[in-house]
């Protein structure tokens, strides 16, 4: 039988605000385990949350991005089930009036575009982190466990595709487009490694044509974009053995193993809480105005999708559209591009030797020493023959590793070509001179093959300095004057 | 009287201005006479011996520098201990919090040492205020200073028996279905309820969020409305608290009840009402009459589904309220082999009898393929007082009814039966209900000499007329009788 693979992905979102979601306590990283706490985010007796009305905002500004309908009165609710991390063990989410409703999101794949639907995103809070010691990994067999509450009340924002998708490709292409799109919002830095942005996926597999849905495993614990298009691909083979062999799939949550290259079975479903949602009586309802929307919706940033149609109509490839979008480059290229610098040279070098560099260093785009300036300035010397295109790399690094603008940088490592005619003739006629006998004769009889030796013996003695294309025309008319 | 510790916060303001007073003086007044019936009546469960006497120090020299921070300056007001204190234990009478130290002051108890008051000390209630006599307390029933055989109601009976019995001048409870009101009507004493929202809930252990309330006892209304102006207002803390500008308070106080409409609620003064408690509510509707008021007779149909809907309501929200006391983070910690385990042990040793029972019955409640029938069910039932009460106002302009449908009862009598217990609360649960405003006001005693509380209801923000009834209802009754034990004499037969 031939299967059909139905994928909705949940995205979860740490919001870098200030502060935390219900209280005053700083989003930070890095702090000293408990530091970032207060009697609200630690769930003291008594204590009541204040929401955090930027996060509401930023919630509001992904659902306009992700075109959703705002919701004019939302509430949020508790959802209750006991957890060591979790203060109160209830969290504060929403859950049937969301802030946001019914969008979507367009995603790229080898196989063409697809629209994929944005079911809801809504607001909830973080919980703590635990670390479990001794061994075993989990808490019932471990030496015990350490809880740190400075993540908890972080504001959490929650993105819950359609089931739409339907390959793992396709996945990966909806959570990078998510990520993009995130980005661009500037709400959080939407790190996976570091679980700013956690995926998790709903898989199932029906009878290809169809209409009931299968039985669905929820996957958690993808860290990186390839293994959710990894995990997705592992699941779906195990999915169609167990029903080709004529099986039931197990409603359950599975969680990646990344080393192993497999996914294993959590808790499941059967067992999962009853969460007990019931409004939240410690906050009124959310009111968001026409008004409010309108704002909001004026101060979107240019999305991903439309600033890739502006680099094509600027003439950069989609590639490499796709690329310095997704690399975060596209400021540097739009400097570049107003300093005078054309669309596929600026587009070419940042997609080329700049994500190399960025790729090799470990480094944020943001923080590169390389604004769009000094690029325009390096491919000006490169168009006016001032660089030969193995200095121009060579002076990028040097700017990448901060030594200085691109002039600066090429003339302190001595890579200014030379191009300069009488100079160069000296040089060619000692290579001439030394050259073996007949090779004037050979150019002469119009044989190229020597050109390209002598060339390559000039440069050698000017130390890869001279413009190839001057020495060449020497050599040529040197020896036909002879 | 001249025991200051028998003085109205409005007396004690004067003594304390003419200098024939310190509030050194009158903290040790309140003290003796707490040393003198702590043992029969129990109200408190932890004295700031301490503290109290650095505030009343303090006071002492800001009225000799010439600082006058109002009506509450230098006067001993004790706290019902489910009211976060820094650096003071407090437990809401449950073993689970036994020792625990807050690290910060709820809103209230800011307001209060702003405006110069004396925190004398953290009074009883029934554990995590569910209950209505202080028999569900961890740490021993408080005693009715009227007769300590009886309860002192609850759950704020603590601080009603401390106001009754001069071991405070006033004392702050919370009120979720009455709390504070039945017990100053059992102690004989003035309770009120404000509109949701007026007072800041940071701080205040919840029981029922969305009925919770804090609320003055004091013993006289004019005391109630300076502690209620003490602790109002908005608090950026609280989401859930009023924004707008707030009414004065006191604006009306003094005009009397001559061309209102008092409406008598049919349903909360009828059936299930003493004998004693249904003369004496009636007597006080003539002499209301007899000062110029139109007596109307209303009913409020849903009012008869109220406790039904409190009782879904609030376990509903504490199960979720009390989820946080598991262990991990503050309280009482019991070991396991898992943190289940821990949770569940500790769950199980820490939490009374009642607690567990309104827990489950609120799980119950929001549980997946019950929640339409019991809790959404209560929702609804909710709004249709909302909408009573609505109707109701159109025709009057407050309304009335006994507090409680019973005087004191004995310590034991009702703990087998939760039920009648719960019926305590018939009168005053439609208010924490509609969220609006409600005072009690005592007006006699029964022939066992126990009083009666009689009760002014008024709709949201109308605190200014709720009081000018109140003010009438005290001055018509012209209650001036003290508890046998609120004396030296009392203290020692």
């Amino acid at each position: 039988m031939t299967w059909e693979v139905v994928i909705g992905i949940e995205t979860h979102v740490e919001l870098r605000t200030d502060s935390k979601m219900f209280c005053g306590c700083p989003v930070g990283f890095g702090a000293e385990p408990n530091t970032a706490i207060c009697p609200v985010c630690l769930g003291l007796p008594g204590a009541l949350p204040v929401p955090n009305e930027k996060a509401i905002e930023w919630t509001m500004r992904l659902g306009l991005a992700l075109d959703c309908d705002i919701t004019e009165h939302s509430l949020f609710h508790r959802k209750n089930y006991f957890y060591a991390d979790m203060p109160k063990n209830y969290q504060i989410s929403q859950f049937d009036l969301p802030l946001c409703v019914g969008g979507h999101l367009d995603v790229t794949t080898s196989t063409g575009h697809r629209r994929i639907g944005i079911t809801r995103v809504h607001l909830e809070e973080d919980t703590g982190k635990s670390t479990h010691l001794g061994e075993g990994g989990r808490i019932g067999s471990s030496g015990g466990a350490l809880v740190d509450f400075n993540r908890a009340g972080i504001p959490l924002m929650e993105a819950v595709s359609e089931p739409d998708i339907r390959t793992p490709e396709e996945a990966r292409a909806y959570a990078q487009e998510l990520r993009a799109v995130i980005l661009a919002l500037g709400v959080s830095d939407a790190r996976l490694e570091e679980g700013s942005m956690r995926f998790d996926a709903n898989i199932s597999l029906r009878p290809e044509g169809a209409a009931e849905l299968g039985i669905k495993v929820e996957v958690k614990n993808m860290n990186s974009l390839r293994s959710l298009q990894r995990a997705l691909t592992y699941e779906i083979e195990r999915q169609t053995k167990i029903l080709d062999g004529g099986g039931a799939i197990a409603q359950e949550t599975r969680h990646w193993d990344e080393e192993a290259g497999r996914t294993e079975a959590g808790r499941s479903k059967e067992e999962a809480s009853d969460y007990r949602y019931f409004s939240e009586p410690d906050l009124v309802p959310l009111v968001v105005t026409e008004q409010i929307i309108a704002g909001l919706r004026s101060l979107l940033p240019e999305l991903p999708a439309q600033t890739r149609a502006r680099l094509e109509a600027a003439g950069v490839d989609a590639i490499a559209a796709r690329v310095l979008v997704g690399g975060g480059l596209v400021s540097v290229f739009d400097q570049a591009f107003g300093a005078g610098a054309s669309a596929p040279e600026a587009a070419k070098w940042l997609t080329g030797e700049v994500t190399a560099y960025v790729n090799r260093e470990g480094s944020d785009p943001a923080a590169l020493l390389l604004d769009g300036g000094a690029l325009a300035e390096l491919i000006a010397m490169v168009e006016a023959g001032d660089l030969s295109s193995t200095a121009a790399k060579q002076v990028l690094e040097g700017v990448l590793g901060g030594e200085g603008g691109p002039r600066q940088v090429a003339e302190a490592r001595d890579l200014i070509q030379i191009r300069d005619e009488g100079a160069l003739e000296a040089a060619v006629e000692a290579v001439l001179k030394t050259a073996e006998l007949g090779t004037v004769e050979r150019i002469r009889a119009g044989d190229q093959k020597p050109i390209g030796f002598l060339i390559g013996q000039v440069m050698s003695s000017t130390g890869g300095k001279a413009d190839p294309t001057i020495v060449r025309d020497l050599i040529i008319k040197k020896s036909t004057e002879e | 009287m001249s025991d200051p510790a028998d003085f109205t916060i409005a007396e004690a303001a004067v003594a304390l201005r003419s200098e024939d007073l310190t509030a050194v003086e009158l903290l040790g007044a309140v003290r003796r006479r707490a040393a003198m019936t702590e043992a029969n009546i129990h109200a408190y469960l932890t004295i700031d011996v301490d503290g109290a006497e650095a505030s009343a120090r303090a006071a002492d020299d800001a009225f000799a520098s010439g600082a006058d921070r109002g009506p509450l300056q230098g006067i001993p007001i004790a706290l019902k201990d489910n009211m976060v204190t820094r650096g003071l234990e407090t437990t809401a009478s449950s073993q689970i919090l036994a020792g625990w130290h807050p690290p910060y002051d709820a809103t209230v108890v800011t307001r209060l040492r702003d405006a110069g008051a004396v925190i004398v000390g953290k009074t009883n209630l029934d554990e995590f205020a569910m209950g209505s006599s202080t028999e569900n307390s961890a740490y021993g029933t408080s005693r009715n200073p009227w007769d300590p055989e009886r309860v002192p109601g609850g759950s704020s009976g603590g601080s009603a028996a401390a106001v009754a019995v001069g071991s405070a001048l006033a004392a702050l409870g919370s009120d979720t279905g009455g709390s504070v009101r039945q017990p100053a009507s059992l102690c004989g004493v003035v309770g009120m309820k404000p509109t949701y929202g007026l007072v800041s809930r940071y701080g205040l252990i919840a029981f029922a969020s969305s009925l919770d309330q804090i609320g003055p006892i004091t013993r006289s209304v004019g005391d109630a409305l300076a502690v209620l102006q003490g602790i109002s207002g908005h608090d950026p803390e609280d989401a859930t608290s009023y924004r707008g500008e707030l009414p004065d308070f006191g604006s009306q106080i003094d005009r009397g009840v001559e061309g209102l409409k008092i409406g008598v609620v049919s349903e909360l003064s009828g059936e299930g009402t003493e004998p004693a408690v249904a003369a004496e509510f009636r007597t006080m509707l003539q002499r209301l009459e007899g000062a110029g008021a139109e007596i109307k007779e209303l009913s409020l149909p849903s009012t008869a589904y109220a406790l039904s809907a409190y009782y879904l309501i609030a376990p509903a929200e504490c199960s979720a309220n009390l989820a946080r006391f598991d262990g991990v983070r503050f309280g009482l910690r019991l070991d396991g082999e898992t943190v289940e385990e821990m949770m569940g042990a500790t769950r199980a040793a820490g939490f009374g009898p009642e607690v567990i029972r309104r827990i489950l019955l609120g799980t119950y409640a929001l549980s997946a393929g019950y929640y339409d029938a019991f809790y959404g069910q209560a929702q609804k039932v909710r709004t249709l007082v909302i909408d009573d009460f609505k109707q109701a106002y159109e025709q009057a302009d407050v309304l009335v009814t006994p507090t409680s449908p019973t005087t004191a009862f004995k310590v034991g009598e009702r703990t087998d039966d939760p039920l009648a217990m719960y019926l305590s609360d018939l009168c005053t649960i439609p208010s924490n209900l509609s969220g609006d405003p409600a005072i009690s006001v005592p007006t006699g005693v029964d022939d066992a000499g126990l009083p009666i509380g009689f009760q002014v209801l008024a709709p949201a923000l109308a605190e200014p007329l709720m009081f000018r009834v109140a003010q009438a209802v005290e001055d018509l009754a012209g209650f001036d009788t003290r508890p046998t034990l609120a004396s030296s004499e009392g203290a020692a037969a």
